[in-house]
């Protein structure tokens, strides 16, 4: 047997998670209450009642101590970041996707040159972490250069992550270097067109490692393990990737989709090129990133209830479930008022439901590529941006909001096309799985050193609903 | 010499796409870094394109008819963007019908295009002109 231990601390839960990567196999699965203040006393509990666990299964005291730890975390806010481009729908649109793909938290995104407004505001939001992009390689350089004068003259004493032109990221660095920690990234736009987020997400990931699980008082936790790797989300991310492409002699399982609905935001990632299946579309607008991550701060089903019914239409879920359009207005209040509340009558699980269905399926709709069509003097043309996710075979439900609930499903399948969405390149037909194990994050943490070992555990542990 | 950046593409609702093609080829061998948007290009796109790349000009093709209706408003929405003296060119067949071409590129001139290309223009006819209007 080769035992490792995966963490994820999370905002209300740590949950840890014991592996067996020799046969692969999960050994044990626990979760204590996080503790904000100083997490190492959330994740001492967490990892003590795994021990126990571990050690009516036979496993020895001596190898569970000395077994590799590895963690990720989304505590403490997450990964706090700013993005800020020259073009809204270019390179500042590349920046936020590299900060997503990341597994950060993206604040708020800024394009064309900061005003002073804007500098009071990134003030107030305190990011952890401000990705500077701006120009294509040779292109404009004024911007990010002004940008990066902005930043420098605010005292902010934060990495910024430059990812812009490269003839002028050194520029650039030189006018933040008084007051930040700079890092330089490959250009996340290096031409028009052309997506490049990779390079700047690894950065983010590095100077998450060094710089911010300090910052955040993290660090204590991480003396009891190897270490804080990565934000969770992004180690999600790692999942799918790697779920998706399979490895060694375990096969992939194709294009893929991995839904989060949370109390507080809706988290959704898609695996796959998105290339057209419509015959003869046309892609335009920025291409989108192999494995894309996008998050919806205003859907989730409990802190965000209040809005998400907004999004909604309180009538719309009044309708579906035969109530008063005050009445569901008051529900969610409720539920944002005591996140922590369970429903418990029948009447209170379905409204969980809808409220879960109405997620997944407004996040997958903003997630998606759309379909528009043009009428030219020969026709009927269709133009596609973002990603065509309509053969998707696969889709997958995580956290607390899909396991507690005893109709998963019946939330899951607000994911796939109606008659209502024709030009949303939604899943058509997808089989939907759930993550009965909260294994969808620490695998990311195995996917590097162990991937087929990995695989193993996460192929096991996904339930078929139908 | 420095080299130019051009921003490149085919306005509209149109497809022609090989004209754009010949242009990006003829315009790279002839030393420009060509940013090529290539067909169905809002004016939007050409606007963000050019600012991104800093470009020094841009060459519109239009070939389906509508070029007049497609161009309207490109050059204010530059003006708008900041880089409004941007050189801009613009080829291919502008207009339905044989129109007198004085007219034509009257009209052209009129809605912002510094050079406006008849019908089959070849792209050796225009490099040279591109070189002293961008002072390369
Ligand atoms: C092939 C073709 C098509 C193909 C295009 C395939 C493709 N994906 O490229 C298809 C069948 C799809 C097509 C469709 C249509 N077409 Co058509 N098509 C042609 C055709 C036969 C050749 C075009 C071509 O490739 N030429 C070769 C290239 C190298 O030349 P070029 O594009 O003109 O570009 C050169 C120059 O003009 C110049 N140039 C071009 N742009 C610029 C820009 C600048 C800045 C400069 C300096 C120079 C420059 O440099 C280029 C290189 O030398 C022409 C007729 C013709 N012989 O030109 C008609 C033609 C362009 N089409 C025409 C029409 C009407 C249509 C349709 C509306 C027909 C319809 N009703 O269905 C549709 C429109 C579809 C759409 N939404 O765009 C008309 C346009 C008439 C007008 N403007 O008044 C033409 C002229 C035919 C005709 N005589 O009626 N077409």
């Amino acid at each position: 047997m080769r035992l490792i231990i995966l963490i994820d601390i999370g905002s209300t839960f740590t949950k840890v998670s014991a592996v067996d990567i020799s046969a692969p196999a999960l050994l044990a699965n626990t979760k204590a209450p996080t503790t904000p203040d100083d997490v190492s006393v959330g994740l001492d509990a967490a990892l003590s009642s795994l021990k126990e666990t571990l050690e009516a299964q036979g496993v020895s005291r001596t190898e569970i101590e000395n077994c590799r730890k590895l963690a990720c975390s989304s505590a403490a806010g997450g990964l706090r970041m700013v993005a800020v481009g020259l073009v809204a729908d270019l390179t500042a649109k590349a920046a936020k996707l590299a900060a997503l793909g990341a597994g950060a938290r993206v604040l708020k995104t800024y394009s064309f040159q900061l005003t002073d407004a804007d500098k009071a505001e990134i003030e107030e939001l305190q990011p952890d972490i401000i990705l500077l992009a701006g120009g294509t390689d040779g292109g404009n350089q004024s911007n990010i250069i002004h940008n990066a004068k902005v930043l420098g003259s605010m005292n902010l004493g934060i990495p910024v992550v430059i990812a812009g032109n490269r003839s002028v990221s050194r520029e650039a660095a030189s006018y933040l270097s008084k007051s930040c920690s700079t890092y330089i990234a490959d250009n996340v736009m290096p031409e028009i067109g052309k997506l490049q987020v990779e390079p700047a997400r690894n950065v983010i990931r590095q100077v998450f490692m060094e710089k911010i699980i300090y910052a955040k008082g993290l660090a204590k936790a991480s003396r009891l393990i190897e270490g804080i790797f990565m934000p969770t989300p992004a180690a999600v991310l790692r999942t799918g990737v790697l779920l998706s492409k399979g490895a060694g002699s375990v096969r992939g399982w194709g294009d893929l989709m991995i839904v989060d609905v949370g109390g507080a935001t809706t988290d959704v990632h898609s695996i796959g090129s998105g290339n057209p299946t419509k015959p003869g579309a046309v892609v335009r607008g920025l291409p989108e990133p192999f494995s894309k991550r996008t998050v919806e701060g205003d859907l989730g089903v409990r802190v965000s209830a209040v809005p998400l019914v907004e999004v909604i239409g309180p009538h719309v879920l009044g309708e579906r479930l035969n109530m008063e359009t005050t009445v569901v207005q008051q529900k969610a209040q409720k539920m944002a008022n005591n996140p922590e509340v369970l429903p418990e009558t029948s009447e209170g699980k379905r409204f969980d439901q809808a409220l879960g269905y109405y997620a997944a399926h407004i996040a997958v709709g903003r997630h998606v590529g759309h379909l528009k069509e043009i009428y030219t003097p020969s026709g009927v043309l269709w133009v596609q941006e973002g990603k065509d996710l309509s053969n998707v075979q696969t889709v997958i439900g995580t956290g607390g909001v899909f396991i507690s609930n005893s109709e998963p499903l019946a939330m899951l399948r607000g994911v796939s096309q109606d008659s209502t969405t024709p030009f949303e390149l939604r899943p058509e037909n997808p089989t939907y799985y759930l993550d009965r194990d909260y294994l969808m994050a620490p695998i990311g943490l195995l996917a590097e050193e162990y991937p087929e070992a990995a695989l193993s555990v996460l192929a096991n542990s996904l339930e078929v609903l139908s | 010499m420095e080299t130019k950046t051009l921003v490149l593409g085919v306005i509209g609702s149109d497809v022609h796409a090989v004209g754009n093609k010949i242009l990006e080829i003829s315009f790279s061998e002839a030393g420009f870094n060509v940013v090529n948007l290539g067909v169905l290009v809002s004016q939007k796109e050409f606007v963000e394109a050019a600012i991104e790349t800093n470009a020094d000009a841009i060459m519109v093709s239009s070939l389906y008819g509508h070029a007049e209706i497609d161009c309207r408003g490109l050059r204010e929405a530059l003006i708008e963007a900041g880089i409004g003296d941007i050189l801009m060119y613009i080829g291919g067949y502008l207009v339905v019908g044989s129109q007198e071409w004085s007219e034509v590129e009257e009209k052209f001139r009129n809605l912002g295009f510094d050079r406006v290309y008849p019908p089959s223009t070849l792209p050796q006819d225009v490099i040279p002109q591109l070189r002293a209007d961008l002072g390369v």
